[in-house]
């Protein structure tokens, strides 16, 4: 896949579809813009006109409710219309029903795509098929990416640690099947974090899995030692059907993130999670609850992040 | 390019006194004076200062009321704008550096009215050059200026402040 395709001629962001291929650069412009808006929505305008008069559709052919409420809200905040549409994905000849989805609402003059999407490679597919004025942001494309969710977590984690050079970060659980693992990875690689550490059992970690740039512990009592940031994945239910994990109660007790387990990390670890979260499966209530997590300070960055990220890619697009 | 540097202590003076007579003519009582980032907002700490403006000084961003968003895209390090106390019913002095085409107002004014119902609104600048493109002008000016289109002027600050005009030399 080419990563040249999220670039304009001249190198501003035009689609975003994956960290890879974006240099720190774009992702600390990101970031900055983002932060602008932040003082925005907590204030007395909630809306700017930055998009007046674009159209922006979201295309989710897999459920998801914060994903597609923030991207919602943050496409209203900067005064585009929005439209969400679900649509239910058949099992059959999906690269035709995609393109002709897509060739009906670019009739419609629409502006922008959010994708979302199980099969890794459908936000790609439809930017390099897509108008040549149309921006695709991906939301989520199967086990491949979500670059957005990747760049609210840098945010949340850099509101709160401010410099990314000297942090260490955790990542636990399903990285095998996580696209939020995957960009989450890229992105902090990107910004230059001291170290990233997956810690996941061998069966949901991809083959060679250090070449991403990961250091890989096995366990939470050892891998969680001077972790600043832990980002907990959710387990999804599917993977034990796959045999590929014994139980729910067990998988709680090797990898589950408890009060107990927290205090190994350092005492201003912050606890994050892309939810939705499963209580009792990866986390404990209290952790989830606690005054170490930012689970909702994460959701509430998503809209910030996902303005700039809209906005970046619909400016200079227009008139050139 | 040949560039001139002009003092602005003359120009800060007389926008001094034009905007204490529109003041008291315009009965612009307890108002708010806010400032257009980043060079209306150096003029407006001198003015704020010189007419002893009891409300805290605003400042504001007009990045996002840009009406060239889709040509020159939104600059990265937008401020956020601080307008200390309620718009709705108060006499605003807006203040900016160079009144031009008077876009920059255009947005600044879309964006105050975000906020509320201001009652009036005056418009201070500390130097006007010809080239409106748009029904705005201002209420008050340190000098006016005629310059070539291929001349650009803006104000260096913010201590100490001073105009500077830019001239493309067509000799050279």
């Amino acid at each position: 896949m080419s990563d040249n395709l999220q670039l304009n001629s001249e190198g501003k962001l035009k689609h975003f579809l994956t960290i890879e291929g974006l240099d720190k650069q774009l992702l600390i412009e990101i970031l900055d813009l983002a932060e602008s808006f932040v003082g925005m929505t907590d204030g007395r305008i909630k809306k700017i006109p930055l998009l007046r008069g674009k159209s922006i559709v979201n295309l989710f052919f897999e459920n998801s409710t914060r994903t597609r409420t923030t991207f919602e809200l943050a496409a209203k905040r900067l005064s585009a219309d929005v439209l969400s549409m679900s649509i239910a994905t058949s099992s059959t000849s999906k690269g035709e029903s995609l393109l002709d989805t897509i060739r009906n609402l670019e009739a419609m003059y629409v502006d922008m795509f959010v994708v979302r999407h199980g099969i890794s490679g459908a936000a790609h597919f439809i930017a390099q098929h897509a108008a040549s004025h149309i921006s695709v942001i991906n939301a989520g494309d199967g086990q491949h990416a979500h670059p957005t969710q990747a760049m609210l977590d840098m945010f949340t984690i850099r509101q709160i640690k401010q410099d990314f050079s000297q942090l260490r970060v955790a990542i636990v659980g399903d990285i095998l099947h996580s696209r939020v693992a995957r960009s989450n990875i890229q992105a902090l690689n990107t910004l230059g974090v001291a170290e990233v550490r997956v810690i996941a059992p061998k069966t949901l970690l991809p083959a060679q899995v250090e070449t991403m740039g990961v250091t890989v512990s096995h366990s939470l009592a050892d891998g969680l030692k001077d972790i600043d940031v832990i980002i907990m994945l959710r387990l999804q239910k599917e993977r034990m059907t796959a045999a590929l994990l014994p139980s729910e109660n067990e998988y709680f007790k090797c990898f589950g993130l408890t009060e107990a387990r927290l205090k190994i990390a350092k005492p201003d670890a912050i606890v994050m999670h892309p939810g939705p979260i499963n209580r009792g499966v990866e986390i404990d209530s209290i952790v989830a609850d606690g005054p170490q997590s930012v689970i909702l300070k994460q959701v509430s960055n998503g809209i910030a992040i996902r303005m700039a990220i809209m906005a970046m890619a619909m400016q200079k697009q227009g008139s050139m | 390019m040949i560039v001139n540097r002009l003092d602005v202590s003359d120009l800060l003076g007389t926008l001094e006194a034009k905007l204490k007579q529109a003041i008291v003519e315009r009965q612009l009582t307890d108002p708010l004076m806010i400032g257009i980032r980043t060079g209306g907002v150096w003029v407006a700490e001198k003015m704020h200062q010189r007419l002893a403006i009891k409300q805290p000084l605003g400042l504001l961003d007009i990045s996002f009321y840009r009406d060239d968003f889709s040509q020159i895209g939104v600059n990265p390090n937008v401020k956020p704008s601080e307008l200390p106390v309620q718009i709705e019913g108060r006499n605003i002095i807006l203040i900016d550096d160079v009144f031009y085409t008077g876009r920059t107002i255009r947005a600044a004014l879309n964006e105050i009215f975000d906020y509320g119902r201001p009652k009036q609104v005056l418009l201070a600048v500390l130097i006007e050059r010809d080239g409106k493109q748009i029904p705005i002008s201002p209420d008050c000016v340190g000098a006016s200026i005629a310059l070539d289109a291929g001349q650009r002027i803006k104000l260096i600050g913010p201590e100490p402040l001073a105009i500077e005009i830019q001239t493309v030399d067509v000799a050279a």
